[in-house]
């Protein structure tokens, strides 16, 4: 079955599916930049797998949006020949990479959004959407198992490496507030099964953090009130300078083939 | 890039196929045998080399000493009448 009826209905789609994909994309930018710096190369080869799942699953999306769009726009336009004031990635994926402690916590905490958000969207009405995630939702879960295996590590560690992983966790924390902060879109889209409701997500987040916080001997921040809007391209001052690496080339070689 | 002093050396075993034995792959380094198992997901077998994998910490395994190869293994070599050629093994079974 297909969720899209009417030309609204698709603008609509296209853009929440340009949210999932540019996540992924600038989230598997940030990711390889650990190769040849990882603590090990053991590390650097995690990194880089989670990088390209996540590159896999930005390719899938950005092709569907292309159709959805029906401008024939293509995976390599979306990444490549986009302003940031195009971007719609959560805010968390474009923030800096900090130490390895850092990482680990800005990747725990998307992995377990991304995990509950994927496993509902295998529901989706849109068939199509349904499928994306059903392949990505497999890769979601080994991401997860890295990524909190190394969150407890960490917490439950040394001195130093518990301070640094609960100063990386009080200084993202705020970032993820956006992603259940639904807006009008994602309100129309779930009324019509299209996409889970905002508020079962939180709640799956939530229960699925909170036994990983308890061994990793961290303590959950609390909420605060401001919130940072990626999905509506009001990004930090950090995405701009992601994008300038990642698109320098096409722009210097236009349609530069591997 | 040298990894952290107290992981330990582990050794990988891959099953390609349900059927087959596991075989020694490569080693690498881990802080424990939950990490090794991960480590060897991540190593290798990113191109659907296997099915099952093991790990074991190189310092558990008992090897035998290259000087005692010749006490050890040249005692066989003239006793062709350990080896199975008596027997017609049939064409059709492939992984005996």
């Amino acid at each position: 079955m297909n969720a899209v009826t009417t030309p609204a209905a698709a603008r609509e789609l296209t853009t929440y599916v340009l949210r999932l994909a540019d996540t992924s994309l600038v989230l598997a930018q940030r990711l390889s930049a650990w190769i040849g710096h990882g603590p090990a190369i053991e590390e650097d080869l995690g990194c880089a797998n989670i990088s390209l799942d996540l590159l896999g699953q930005a390719r899938l999306l950005y092709a569907y949006a292309g159709e959805l769009e029906g401008t024939g726009r293509t995976e390599d336009d979306f990444a490549y020949l986009r302003e940031e004031c195009d971007f719609l990635n959560a805010t968390m994926a474009e923030l800096p990479n900090g130490d390895f402690g850092q990482t680990i916590v800005r990747q725990c905490l998307l992995d377990l959004w991304r995990l509950e958000l994927f496993e509902k969207l295998t529901q989706s009405t849109d068939t199509r959407l349904a499928q994306i995630a059903a392949k990505a939702v497999k890769e979601i879960r080994y991401h997860s198992r890295y990524s909190s295996g190394w969150l407890v590590r960490l917490g439950d560690g040394t001195d130093e490496s518990h301070q640094r992983v609960a100063t990386a966790l009080v200084t993202l924390w705020p970032y993820v507030a956006e992603w259940f902060a639904a807006d009008a879109l994602e309100q129309a889209l779930a009324e019509r099964g299209v996409v889970p409701s905002v508020a079962a997500v939180q709640a799956g987040f939530e229960a699925r953090l909170a036994p990983i916080l308890r061994e990793a001997t961290l303590t959950r921040p609390s909420n605060v009130d401001y919130r940072w809007f990626g999905k509506r391209a009001q990004h930090s001052e950090h995405l701009s300078h992601l994008l300038a690496e990642l698109q320098s080339l096409h722009r210097a070689h236009p349609g530069a083939q591997w | 890039m040298t990894p952290p002093q107290d992981w330990a050396l582990y050794e990988v075993f891959v099953r390609a196929k349900r059927g087959l034995d596991h075989k020694h792959v490569g080693s690498l380094h881990a802080a424990d045998a939950a990490m090794a198992l991960e480590h060897a997901r991540d190593l290798y077998t990113r191109r659907q080399e296997g099915v099952s994998l093991w790990v074991v910490k190189s310092a558990d395994i008992v090897a035998s000493a290259a000087e005692d190869a010749a006490a050890f293994f040249d005692p066989a070599e003239d006793k062709i009448y350990r080896h199975p050629t008596f027997y017609d093994i049939p064409k059709d079974v492939e992984t005996l």
